[in-house]
């Protein structure tokens, strides 16, 4: 395999990595905070058909991605409202904001647009396109540095860049900030944080909403940063991989990033060789779309580290009186 | 808990409430939408129960829901929530394909129980996984058996494209059936008696599903396992003090949960489209999540709300038709909110209700 191959083999594998990462940190600070969230892709989806469609009317991309985060938060408030307030079961409501999202996205869609539920082409100035970094075309003709820069790094969109930089701030949030230790202390031992004196009820309704808000940007990246429009289920279960990433990196920010960039790499590895054969057998495409899965089960099954998820996670809290 | 309430209010009118709030917020959906409710249900119970040939397909659509719906059913009672039903359905399909292609069956009597026991095993063998790795490595069956959702679809499209495929031909589908396995339609027996109704897919499985609602009735509620189970849902620790092997009636639970999703099989495969074609679940398996919660897991309930979800099903793509506005993914809304109001929200009614009764009757805490 030759560098350049090489390189947009690892570009296109950051691309579809993107949507994954910020969906699975939107999980990360959700299940940290003692939410289970199985309804990552609803949100996503719910997210790429606003961002799509206020896109279109509004020929902003940027009012889009708000559109796009207004719908998921909305969804967010939901899911709070019935794991939280009502302490309801977080699994079921999960479950049900993704068929809400699938439903309601394909009913808008298709009274609104007349599509068969799909949003209008997006032009390209009402999208995120990939921007230069500089010095991108000069050093282009450097060996090996140069089609690394300008290939890898330098000419993604703006969301990308941004999902890159929520790992560390990720990380800086959870780990080096009184808000993040709270965070985390009320998906492991709530009794304790409410002893303190912290609202665990605030807490994780704060949680919730940054996930909203990060899987509002993971969706805007799909309809309007990946391709030039939504389609009908256009998540395809990228919610689940992001969620199975999440288990993958054992709720942290800094592995999420290796398991998103991995899954992005078997998708991009995938789509480049369909059916390519290894030691004289052909691997079916089919294997390759099914392997992030396999791993995760692999994972939660414990034959490779144990992935043990934060120990009050799922259950309601219930205030002693 | 549910000593605070009368037994009726529990069982009875806590979950109409949450059922007739899931349909109030559908209707708004239809109003915001610009069509005219009221209309909208004339049209879907018209089209669904308006005919023989609309009760038909309603019936044909419950068939499919009442082993979903069990199969979730069943595993709520050992508490665990199986939302594998529709990879446990899809790889039953292969089960039940493999024994009607197997041989020139000669009367579809003879091919019924090997394709019960075809569907059954495919289905419990992926049910059992997730199963094995809950009880004895404690991975979480909700997260392990959305991945083998996502595996199993991966493995029946490999099987389709590469191994069943009639040779040479584009379809993902598997050639037909002989016509010694096709199971009788319902249009057929009744014309044996005389009754005449129209061809519709309704066929022998509806029975089955009726029997599969009744052995589970005996399962859950008048078996020493289902006692088991249900002492396991209820109180792990509980049950193991009692002498309950946690392991065991896990994995039996989720084999028998995931038999149950695989013999939906018989009533879409066996007995009507006679091969198997890609994504035959069409996401029934999913359906039966939503018509446990409504049908608060008993059989009974569970037989209810399969019809229920028949009429929408049937009256669903009815009304499409007749009202352009309202596509076939209303009944995804519809079924979203009857998950959300029965299941996650439950308690938007609970809660007042308990302070209702409690301020009323005599304080016991």
């Amino acid at each position: 395999m030759d560098i350049d191959v090489f390189v947009q083999l690892m570009g296109s594998s950051l691309r579809l990595a993107t949507p994954l990462l910020l969906a699975c940190l939107a999980g990360l600070f959700s299940e940290r905070a003692g939410i289970f969230d199985i309804g990552l892709d609803g949100k996503m989806l719910a997210a790429a058909f606003a961002a799509g469609a206020v896109a279109a009317v509004s020929g902003s991309a940027w009012l889009g991605l708000l559109a796009g985060i207004g719908a998921s938060m909305a969804l967010s408030v939901v899911h709070g409202l019935a794991s939280i307030t009502l302490r309801g079961n977080q699994l079921i409501s999960g479950v049900a904001i993704n068929f809400l999202a699938s439903g309601m996205t394909a009913l808008i869609g298709q009274n609104w647009f007349h599509q068969g539920g799909q949003t209008p082409q997006l032009t390209a100035d009402s999208r995120f396109l990939g921007i230069q970094l500089p010095f991108a075309e000069g050093l282009s003709s450097v060996p090996i540095v140069g089609p690394i820069y300008s290939n890898f790094i330098s000419g993604h969109n703006i969301l990308v860049y941004i999902a890159l930089l929520t790992v560390p701030l990720t990380w800086w949030i959870l780990f080096r900030t009184r808000f993040g230790l709270r965070l985390r202390a009320v998906g492991e031992n709530p009794g304790a944080v409410d002893t303190a004196g912290i609202s665990v009820v605030v807490q994780r309704y704060q949680a919730v909403l940054i996930c909203g808000l990060l899987c509002g940007i993971s969706g805007a990246y799909l309809s309007t940063g990946m391709s030039a429009g939504f389609v009908r289920e256009m998540t395809a279960g990228k919610g689940f991989i992001a969620l199975a990433a999440l288990i993958f990196a054992k709720w942290k920010p800094w592995p999420a990033l290796g398991a998103c960039f991995l899954f992005g790499f078997l998708e991009a590895f995938g789509i480049r060789y369909q059916g390519f054969t290894i030691a004289g057998v052909t691997v079916p495409v089919q294997f390759m779309q099914a392997l992030p899965y396999i791993l995760t089960v692999v994972i939660l099954a414990g034959f490779v580290g144990k992935a043990i998820p934060p120990k009050a996670g799922g259950q309601p809290y219930v205030k002693e009186r | 808990m549910n000593d605070k309430l009368p037994r009726w209010v529990d069982l009875a009118l806590i979950p109409l409430i949450n059922l007739i709030l899931a349909f109030l917020v559908a209707g708004l959906v239809v109003v915001f939408i610009g069509e005219d409710p009221i209309q909208a249900v004339r049209l879907l119970l018209v089209g669904s129960l308006g005919s023989s040939y609309g009760i038909g397909f309603t019936l044909y659509y419950a068939t499919t829901f009442v082993f979903t719906g069990l199969a979730v059913a069943i595993a709520f009672h050992a508490g665990l929530f199986n939302i594998g039903g529709e990879g446990q359905a899809a790889l039953g399909g292969i089960g039940a394909t493999l024994v009607c292609l197997a041989f020139d069956w000669p009367h579809w009597t003879l091919a019924l129980p090997f394709a019960i026991l075809g569907a059954c095993l495919f289905g419990a063998a992926w049910a059992f996984i997730p199963g094995y790795l809950q009880a004895k490595r404690g991975s979480h069956i909700v997260i392990t058996t959305i991945m083998f959702n996502f595996i199993g679809a991966a493995l029946v499209v490999y099987l389709l494209v590469n191994v069943l495929k009639v040779p040479g031909s584009m379809a993902p589908e598997t050639r037909n059936f002989a016509e010694g396995t096709h199971l009788p339609f319902m249009h057929e027996i009744l014309g044996v008696f005389g009754v005449a109704i129209s061809k519709t897919p309704l066929n022998l499985s509806a029975f089955l599903a009726l029997v599969g609602a009744f052995l589970t009735w005996l399962l859950i509620w008048r078996s020493r396992l289902g006692y088991e189970m249900r002492a396991l849902g209820f109180s792990e620790p509980a049950a193991v003090y009692a002498g309950i092997d946690p392991v065991r009636v896990t994995i039996i639970a989720m084999v028998l949960s995931g038999a149950m999703a695989g013999m939906m099989a018989l009533n879409v495969v066996m007995g009507f489209q006679h091969r198997l074609v890609l994504d035959y679940v069409g996401g029934a398996g999913f359906v039966g999540i939503a018509v446990a919660l409504m049908g608060r897991n008993h059989p009974v309930g569970v037989v209810i709300a399969a019809i229920l979800f028949g009429i929408l099903y049937q009256g669903g793509a009815e009304l499409a038709f007749d009202m352009p506005n309202i596509s076939r993914e209303m009944i995804v809304v519809i079924q979203a909110l009857v998950i959300l109001f029965t299941g996650a929200l439950e308690n938007l009614v609970r809660f007042p209700m308990e302070r209702l009764f409690v301020k009323s009757g005599t304080r016991t805490g």
